[in-house]
């Protein structure tokens, strides 16, 4: 059997088991023709194997399977929810689906928001043309079927159109019931010349999720993105954010990942306009049989545009991290200032970390650097906090938070980093680590 | 204050003994130093009281205040009043130093069953003692000792010590990569805490630094013993005359 084959194979398994390939949709809509072209490309793909070179570290069977396997819901033991105290819009989703009587109006001055189901009906609205488009972009040079088939698939998500400067962030909770569901989501992000959102996400949606998020932001428009995936031991993600970002544009993207059985977190961000800014950060954490990888790929195809890759991992009992991470330089993207690190902190000898950096540049006059590198917890530095009186757990927990410093720095807003760090505080607490003296 | 007797250690992972038999007995409100060759044992001795990993005690006893020092972890022997400034003080990249002067003050506070410092009032207290020192504002705030050169290395070191305000103070060259002017800071800063309940261990290759904070008692150290103690004239003779002589007549 080819590779070919059995990709193919996998993807009619998958389908087989939606009565439909294609979303709820009908094929005379706009949202019908974009899944059904959505569903002719990942034909053409086929579903990923072990062998597939962009899935050698991650294996991709558990998101290939028809049917989710179960996942054992979290007893977050009464602690706050993420963002809890920040003023925002919220969005509730229960188990995949939009719940109006939990969320809030989605009426705000500045901002359009509707669900992709209602949106549907309206033939000139603005997502036609839009929507699947950043997705199918995002296909070369390396195919990513899993988000064909989630553009293929969907039935929810929001769009949302910013025309202005909302006065608070929008905030989508992802809440989950069923022990064994998929969730299947699709968002839709425009940012309008000169806008300004805030986007908040939280909660494990389902046993198994698929998000795709694509966002357009416009000419000097600014796009900030703070994200926690949850804490569920089984769950499974895999999630793609596909950007493409205008002249003077700004996107600011932050994931915080905990635990979770196989979380698989794909971005894809051009910058196509001059003087555009991107930075991608993720700090992630994982004790026991986990496995994160972040797969991220940075084109710059303008001139003077930074951007950033920020990625932190803390690995112990058998965690496993992933970083695929690449900035793509242009012909013609000169003065580019590309930056990328991935690290991992290992609390044990059974935890690892794999990371592939790359670099490809077209263009002579630019600045790019990357780094990777793996390690324990700096013993001197222990040494020197508890000799300062600084009680080992609570020095543990520092010198890991200080290793995530870097990521968290990523987000600009100081109470939602305050939020990040106090989480990130909360995990450690529960997860007393093992390795150093005790 | 500090009682340590017949002190061996070598260490933890390699054959190699450095201290041997140690004596050394300092009482409270008493400012001691030790001079003593390159190798002799002088930091070695200073880690194994704050409790530093990789040297093992094979004999001898550590006492501050009556209570045995070697049988605690790191962090009690903090609380109990034990404080080193270190020779290499080092690098913790991405946790600033307010953070860690409030951790370190509160934990501190907390094992010894005393309120924690409030946010205002550690603020004021730091602001007021860095002074002092001339570490400005901007220093508090970056990372502990990143990028701070070897001289603002030393005085965040005595700026810590001012903070903590410790029973029992070890000095590892601190006036080691000191200018003249920083020289003078750092020995004014260790004069204002001189005081009838707290007691100093002054490890040092210089006089200089002796002429700014007065010794009571000094020792010299070699191959992991104390070899001879004295008065301040001791400290002396070894910027004149260097070891040599001193040794030749310790072993006669
Ligand atoms: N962790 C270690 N591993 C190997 N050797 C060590 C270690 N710690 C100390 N030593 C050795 O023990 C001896 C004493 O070292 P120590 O640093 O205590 O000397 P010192 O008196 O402080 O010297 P200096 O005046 O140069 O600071 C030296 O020979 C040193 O190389
Ligand atoms: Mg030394």
């Amino acid at each position: 059997m080819t590779i070919q084959q059995a990709k193919a194979d996998a993807l009619a398994a998958r389908l087989g088991a939606g009565a439909e390939g294609q979303g709820g949709s009908t094929q005379q809509s706009w949202l019908g023709a974009a899944q059904a072209a959505a569903l002719a490309r990942v034909q053409g793909m086929g579903l990923p194997g072990k062998r597939d070179e962009y899935w050698r570290y991650t294996d991709p069977s558990t998101l290939n399977v028809p049917k989710a396997l179960s996942a054992a819901l979290f007893d977050n033991r009464g602690e706050p929810r993420p963002f809890s105290a920040v003023d925002r819009l919220k969005l509730v989703f229960v188990d995949g689906v939009f719940d109006p009587a939990q969320s809030d109006s989605l009426a705000l001055e500045g901002i359009e928001i509707e669900r992709l189901s209602q949106a549907a009906a309206n033939p000139s609205h603005w997502a036609a043309g839009l929507y699947g488009t950043l997705e199918a972009r995002g296909q070369t040079p390396v195919e990513r079927p899993f988000a064909a088939l989630n553009t293929a698939q969907a039935d929810e998500g929001v769009l949302i159109r910013v025309t202005g400067k909302p006065s608070r962030p929008v905030s989508l909770i992802y809440l989950r019931k069923s022990v064994d569901c998929d969730a299947i989501l699709h968002h839709l992000i425009k940012v309008e010349s000169g806008a300004e959102l805030t986007l908040l996400e939280n909660g494990p949606a389902a046993a198994r999720l698929s998000k795709v998020m694509e966002v357009e932001v416009a000419d000097k428009g600014r796009f900030h993105h703070v994200r926690t995936q949850g804490r569920d031991h089984d769950r499974r993600a895999i999630s793609h954010i596909f950007a493409r970002i205008g002249a003077g544009a700004l996107f600011k993207s932050f994931t915080l990942t905990a635990n979770g059985r196989l979380t698989r977190t794909e971005a894809f961000i051009e910058l196509l306009g001059a003087d555009s800014v991107a930075h991608i950060a993720g700090a992630s954490v994982g004790d026991g049989d986990f496995h994160h990888d972040d797969t991220v790929f940075v084109t710059h195809a303008a001139e003077r545009c930074e951007s950033r890759q920020v990625y932190k991992k803390v690995l112990k009992n058998g965690a496993v991290g992933v970083f695929q991470g690449k900035i793509l330089v242009k012909q013609g993207a000169q003065k580019t200032d590309g930056y990328q690190i991935s690290q991992s902190l290992l609390l044990d000898d059974d935890s690892q970390f794999l990371a592939k950096p790359e670099l490809e540049i077209y263009a002579d006059d630019v600045k790019c650097s990357h780094g990777s590198t793996s390690g324990a917890i700096d013993d001197t530095a222990l040494y020197y906090l508890r000799s300062r009186g600084v009680p080992l757990k609570q020095a543990q927990s520092l010198l890991v938070l200080a290793f995530l410093a870097e990521a968290i720095a990523e987000i600009d807003d100081e109470a939602i980093a305050e939020d990040i760090r106090g989480r990130l505080e909360a995990w450690l607490h529960r997860h007393e680590h093992a390795g150093n003296g005790q | 204050m500090l009682e340590i007797k017949n002190l061996h250690v070598k260490l933890a992972d390699e054959d190699k003994v450095i201290l041997r038999g140690l004596d050394l007995s300092i009482g409270a409100g008493e400012v001691h130093a030790i001079m003593g060759p390159n190798g002799s044992g002088k930091s070695t001795l200073s880690y194994v009281l704050s409790g530093r990993e990789g040297y093992e005690v094979t004999d001898g006893s550590a006492k501050l205040l009556g209570e045995e020092l070697l049988e605690m972890e790191p962090e009690a022997r903090a609380a109990a009043g034990l404080f080193l400034a270190f020779q290499y003080p080092v690098e913790i990249p991405g946790v600033g130093n307010m953070t860690f002067l409030r951790t370190a003050l509160n934990a501190q506070r907390k094992a010894r069953g005393e309120e924690e410092v409030s946010a205002g009032d550690f603020l004021k207290l730091v602001r007021e003692k860095a002074k002092t020192l001339k570490i400005d504002a901007e220093m508090l705030k970056r990372p502990v000792n990143v990028g701070f050169s070897g001289g603002e290395k030393k005085r965040n070191e005595i700026l810590q010590m001012a903070m903590l305000e410790p029973k029992m103070c070890i000095l590892d060259e601190t006036d080691s990569g000191l200018d003249v002017d920083a020289m003078k800071l750092v020995s004014d800063g260790v004069n204002a805490l001189r005081d009838a309940g707290r007691s100093f261990l002054v490890i040092t290759h210089y006089q200089r630094l002796l002429d700014h904070i007065k010794p009571d008692v000094v020792h010299i150290m070699a191959a992991g013993r104390i070899v001879k103690t004295g008065g301040p004239e001791l400290a002396l003779e070894v910027e004149n005359n260097g070891y040599a002589d001193l040794l030749a007549e310790v072993q006669a």
